[in-house]
């Protein structure tokens, strides 16, 4: 492959330029960014850089001057808009084609939009890209009612940011407790109490209704007709993959586009990573699954760059990681279709691992304030060993050495 | 600015002006420096931006902080003078600072 078109210059599109050109790359590289600058990291987005703790320089994930060194072409802001898989081009808005041996799709999600009358007031804001933060910023100050819908990590990381700010925050969520689709109901009770005491109002099993204001928003209905008072609402209430270019040519589209182990598509000339696309789980006996995470943009880049270069590559299995006040939150693996959890530390010591088993094997971790445990169980994982769940919870003995016990 | 030199496993050498406030890890990655992966970005959460701190600098980049050792226990090829480069930050006081890189991050 000669041309390598890049549609979407997010962290894995960025990634993946990169990765080529540290391969060896020598053929000609196009990256397609809808957003005006260059690849940025994300996670910071909803934690230091709301906080006003870093730069827009500093969340680039290389200086512009990079691309031109490395000749990539970074074309920005503009979207692709046409694939025509036949003659392998891609059209751009305003028309302009490009020819390509291989593309790589990395366009990535697009934040959920409120299903509720009032959601374009003044004040509401959806949470994906640093416009959106930029926006929220000059609202975000001690003081403001904030309403966050949504008790993902992202709606969570808000509140913390916040609370630490000085803002008065009320968190909603549909479900009966935060954080319901990504962890264990043990792990989200001990979150949910952090930022009670922390002094964050939560309205759980709530449905937003409407949003109330006539040109600013002043407050958020519930469908049981409460209303809270509010400022600022943040919505974090989930993603859809970005799969319309996908469709329109053809490729097959689930949860996502759905490639191979090498984050290949049907059509052996595209690929397709990060949040909008989904692969078998090494790890995990193939299911296929679509993951949102840095990890996952990281690797799908390196697998699709190793395949377009015919290298070799072993898959990492999944991580992620949530910042909220103190507290770090290291997770490796995929809980899913756990059936038992062991806990190693104390919870009440804000210190502390839960194991998630599937019949005898470890299948993930979430470790708080205990990095040896998560680093630990990421060893095991990616391995395919496991530890016994009453051994693992054995506190005389270091994480350290129970792993090199397991080999 | 002070001057950073990062030394691949293969021997080849990198100086690169590190503004002060920022960290190690994070000069080396947006100089494109070979062998440090830095996969999370600086947030302490993956152990892929392991450096060796050069003997004579020990010193005056610190001791690791309980969270950074606990990640390095599982990082590969560990030595005394193992540090992820995330958890240093450059000063006018690291100027000629000398890492070593290992072979690997992952």
């Amino acid at each position: 492959m000669n041309r390598v078109i890049i549609v979407g210059a997010g962290q894995a599109g960025g990634e993946v330029a990169q990765r080529l050109r540290q391969g060896g790359f020598a053929g000609d590289i196009t990256l397609v960014g809808e957003e005006a600058a260059p690849p940025y990291q994300r996670p910071p987005l909803s934690k230091k850089y709301l906080a006003g703790e870093m730069d827009m320089e500093r969340l680039l994930l290389r200086p512009a001057s990079v691309y031109a060194d490395e000749h990539v072409a970074f074309l920005s802001p503009t979207r692709a808009v046409w694939i025509d898989r036949a003659n392998k081009r891609v059209r751009l808005e305003g028309g302009r084609e490009l020819p390509y041996d291989g593309l790589v799709l990395a366009t990535g999600a697009r934040p959920r939009p409120l299903p509720v009358v009032g959601a374009d007031l003044e004040g509401v804001h959806l949470f994906r890209t640093a416009a959106d933060v930029d926006a929220i910023r000059p609202r975000f100050e001690p003081g403001a009612k904030l309403v966050v819908i949504g008790a993902g990590y992202i709606g969570l990381e808000v509140a913390a940011v916040a609370r630490q700010r000085g803002l008065d925050v009320t968190v909603i969520e549909t479900a009966e407790r935060p954080l319901a689709r990504v962890t264990s109901p043990e792990v989200a009770g001990f979150f949910l109490d952090e930022h009670t005491r922390q002094g964050v109002r939560f309205v759980l099993g709530g449905q937003p209704a409407v949003i109330k204001g006539r040109t600013h928003v002043t407050g958020v209905g519930l469908t049981d007709g409460a209303e809270i008072d509010a400022d600022l609402v943040i919505a974090g209430i989930g993603v859809t993959p970005e799969t319309t270019l996908a469709q329109h040519c053809g490729l097959k589209v689930e949860n996502g586009v759905l490639t191979d182990d090498h984050c290949r598509t049907e059509d052996v000339a595209i690929f397709a990573i990060g949040d909008c696309a989904a692969r078998p789980m090494t790890h995990y006996g193939g299911r296929v699954q679509r993951l949102e995470s840095v990890h996952n943009a990281i690797e799908g880049a390196k697998i699709a760059a190793a395949a377009i270069q015919g290298r070799e590559h072993t898959v990492e299995a999944p991580w992620f990681w949530s910042d909220q006040y103190d507290l770090k939150l290291q997770i490796a693996g995929l809980f899913q279709n756990y059936d038992r959890i062991a806990i190693r530390g104390d919870m009440a010591a804000r210190a502390f691992a839960v194991f998630y088993y599937q019949g005898p094997r470890l299948i993930a971790v979430d470790a708080v304030n205990r990095p040896a445990e998560y680093l630990g169980a990421k060893v095991l994982i990616q391995k395919g060993e496991t530890i016994a769940p009453e051994i693992i919870v054995d506190a005389a003995r270091s994480m350290k050495e129970l792993v090199a016990a397991a080999g | 600015m002070p001057k950073i030199t990062y030394i691949e496993h293969s021997g080849k050498e990198h100086v690169i002006d590190a503004p002060v406030g920022q960290t190690v890890m994070e000069a080396a990655v947006k100089h494109a420096v070979p062998g440090i992966d830095a996969d999370c970005g600086g947030a302490c959460a993956c152990a892929t931006c392991h450096v060796y701190v050069d003997e004579a600098w020990l010193a005056k980049t610190g001791e690791a902080s309980s969270m950074e050792q606990s990640m390095l226990d599982f990082a590969n090829e560990i030595q005394d003078n193992s540090r992820l480069s995330c958890q240093i930050k450059v000063s006018e006081a690291l100027d000629g600072l000398v890492v070593r890189l290992p072979k690997s991050q992952h």
